[in-house]
């Protein structure tokens, strides 16, 4: 399956490649081999994930190789999911060159696991990881929406109309996309979050047991439950809520890995190296 | 390509006082292009006329005299004499006829760079002709080059791309805020003709309601009917802005009508939904420092300028591309052109029977290897005979002035017949 994933990491590379020259170029072409290049990488890598499920039983996330491997997987998967409804065609040159960065990572560490333990089995615990896993995507996508909306707005605040305003969508498009990516990771991250306190309970008799990691999910999930509250009740819209999405990702990237490198407790096998 | 012969004046050449007297109607051009054929020396003919430009575009063996013989056409149909605007013609010959006239279906020798319009006036003149049955083989390659030539660079270069007018430019910055202008609300303090231009465009583009304050409500009723909007008051412009999305302001006032402080309290009633100014007015009525708040754009009429300035500047630097494509359109042209000469399409009928003949006796030859070095050469001498025989009318027909002083259409048949253009 070591060549399925190879050929997962040239694909997004090509893609990545196709949304460039897109990005400068403007041809409507380029971006859609771009789309199909993804898509046929998100399969090959699918298969691999697939197979190392089907091999061992329990979802691949069990060393640092697996977990970013399957972390690109989810950021190229909810770009297609997101694609579905908002076209924005631009940000796959956000989306692709991530994934394959993100692999590229994945590469550095070794795929042998370390201890397989029997304890990533059951239904909750699959359930778990993968809305976990879908609903960071989520939120990863989000901020890189913010990110184009700052500076589509930057162009248009500060009347440059620099090289991104033509390659742009609009206010808009843009502001309601990362919207509905925060609706779409938070819905998820619940989820998430209910399925692993069942899953505590089942495992250790408890729901929380104040754990960093557990905190540290509290803490992202109040940070965006706060982002769609503010939004829909003082319609923070907007600048504001790009810079929400942004600083969001920060936070859930600390969750996600830094509470496991600079702090301790569970989930540690998931970046173990 | 000597036989391509251009006539004209455009608006770089001649005056609107000039132009208006040149204008062809659709009737007018079918009455001319009969006349212009029944002319010895003019073979083809295609009359394109807008508000910009009239051209007469023609096949003549002899340019000098259709020239003439087009200027005397000129001057007597439309009844002014040759002296008037013979200064203001054009004459372009050969390469240079079917070069301007590229450029021409191309937009780039438009008033205004990169406008659509004119590429369909050069289809409708092209239509007349055929209808009239003055174009000939040589106008119908020529013109549908120049529409395929025109296509290209519409869709390969930027020449039309982005707004090139102040009331444009402003509805292309509302599409960046606002993705679609389905059902946005529009409201217009004050009036003038720019400021109903944008007013007019945003209709188009199906954005509803339009409000209309102006400081005499009689004249705010007068616009709102014609836009089917609601006229109000001026001093309902504030509760107004809650629900509007679009404001387009062209009011004589000397200061400002808005303030940052108005808008702060409206954008939170607003719950912070974009809005945006378009100030046309001198001096401005907007305070620019709303700018500065959160989801409130303003631009004002130096800002579009700007914008139309800028854009103007990439049609221009698209140009440069577009003649390029030109340049090899040219060339191609010129290829099929010269085509058409006797010499070289003689030759290439030749080449072609011969060949085939050639290919078949060796390989009836190879498969009889029973025949004497004499039968061989007896039945190579029946062969070259036998394409001598065939060929011969055809040439000579071609050669001679048999073809009814169109050769260019007997040469065209004759290529297309024995599929010499590959």
């Amino acid at each position: 399956m070591q060549i399925a994933f190879i050929v997962a990491i040239l694909l997004y590379m090509l893609s990545s490649a196709c949304y460039f020259a897109y990005l400068f170029l403007q041809r409507d072409r380029l971006q859609r081999v771009g789309g199909v290049l993804l898509t046929v990488g998100f399969i090959c890598q699918s298969v691999t994930i697939g197979w190392a499920f089907v091999a061992t039983g329990h979802v691949p996330v069990n060393n640092l190789h697996e977990t970013l491997t399957m972390t690109a997987w989810a950021l190229v998967g909810a770009f297609m999911v997101l694609n579905l409804k908002f076209r924005i065609k631009i940000l796959g040159v956000y989306v692709a060159p991530l994934a394959v960065f993100i692999l590229l990572i994945a590469t550095q560490f070794p795929r042998e696991l370390l201890q397989p333990e029997n304890m990533l089995k059951g239904v909750w615990l699959i359930i778990h990881i993968i809305t976990i896993f879908a609903g960071d995507a989520a939120f990863a996508l989000a901020a890189g929406v913010g990110v184009l909306y700052l500076l589509q707005e930057r162009n248009i605040k500060a009347k440059t109309r620099g090289f991104f305003f033509k390659r742009l969508p609009s206010l808009d498009l843009l502001d309601t996309t990362g919207y509905a990516c925060i609706v779409g990771g938070f819905t998820l991250l619940t989820i998430g979050l209910v399925t692993g306190m069942i899953y505590a309970k089942v495992l250790w008799g408890r729901f929380w047991s104040w754990d960093p990691k557990e905190a540290w999910s509290a803490i992202t999930w109040i940070f965006y439950a706060v982002h769609l509250h503010v939004r829909l009740a003082i319609g923070w819209r907007g600048r504001r809520a790009a810079v929400m999405a942004i600083v969001g990702l920060g936070v859930l990237l600390f969750t996600f890995f830094g509470v496991n490198f600079l702090l301790s407790g569970h989930h540690g096998q998931f970046t173990k190296y | 390509m000597e036989k391509i012969i251009l006539i004209g004046l455009n608006h770089k050449t001649a005056p609107i006082e000039i132009r208006e007297c040149f204008a062809f109607t659709d009737d007018d051009a079918r009455a001319a292009l009969t006349a212009l054929c029944a002319e010895p020396s003019i073979e083809e003919a295609l009359i394109l006329s807008t508000c910009n430009r009239v051209e007469l575009i023609m096949v003549a063996a002899e340019a000098a005299e259709a020239v003439e013989r087009a200027k005397a056409f000129l001057s007597q149909t439309k009844q002014v004499p040759l002296d008037r605007f013979d200064e203001s013609l054009y004459i372009y010959n050969g390469e240079a006829a079917a070069r301007h006239l590229f450029r021409v279906a191309a937009s780039l020798d438009s008033m205004v760079l990169g406008e659509p319009q004119i590429l369909g006036q050069v289809k409708a003149a092209y239509r007349t002709a055929t209808e009239q049955k003055s174009s000939g083989v040589i106008l119908n390659r020529l013109l549908h080059r120049t529409f395929l030539i025109a296509k290209r660079i519409r869709t390969e270069t930027g020449i039309g791309d982005h707004a090139v007018s102040i009331s444009y430019a402003a509805i292309e910055l509302a599409r960046k805020i606002f993705g679609s202008l389905r059902k946005k609300k529009v409201l217009l303090i004050g009036a003038g003709e720019m400021a109903e231009l944008a007013v007019e465009h945003l209709i188009r583009n199906r954005a509803d309601a339009v409000f209309v304050a102006n400081r005499t409500f009689e004249r705010g009723m007068e616009l709102a009917t014609r836009y089917k909007g609601t006229a109000i008051r001026f001093e309902e412009i504030m509760p107004h802005l809650e629900q509007v999305d679009i404001i387009i302001s062209s009011t004589g006032s000397q200061e400002y009508i808005l303030r940052p402080s108005d808008i702060k309290g409206i954008m939170r009633n607003r719950r912070n939904r974009p809005l945006f100014f378009i100030d046309i007015a001198v001096p401005r009525d907007i305070d620019p420092r709303i700018n500065l708040i959160n989801n409130a754009y303003v631009y004002d009429i130096d800002d579009l300028n700007e914008v139309v300035d800028d854009n103007i500047q990439d049609r221009r630097r698209e140009a440069i591309k577009a003649d390029r494509i030109i340049d090899a359109a040219i060339i191609q042209f010129r290829k099929w052109y010269d085509s058409l000469n006797v010499v070289p399409t003689i030759k290439a009928l030749h080449a072609k029977i011969k060949g085939l003949a050639q290919a078949e006796v060796e390989k009836t030859l190879g498969q009889l290897p029973h025949l004497t070095p004499e039968d061989q050469r007896a039945i190579e001498r029946m062969m070259g005979a036998t394409v001598s025989k065939i060929l011969h009318d055809p040439t000579r027909y071609l050669k001679s002035d048999g073809c009814m002083g169109d050769r260019s259409a007997s040469l065209d048949v004759a290529r297309k017949l024995f599929k010499l253009d590959d």
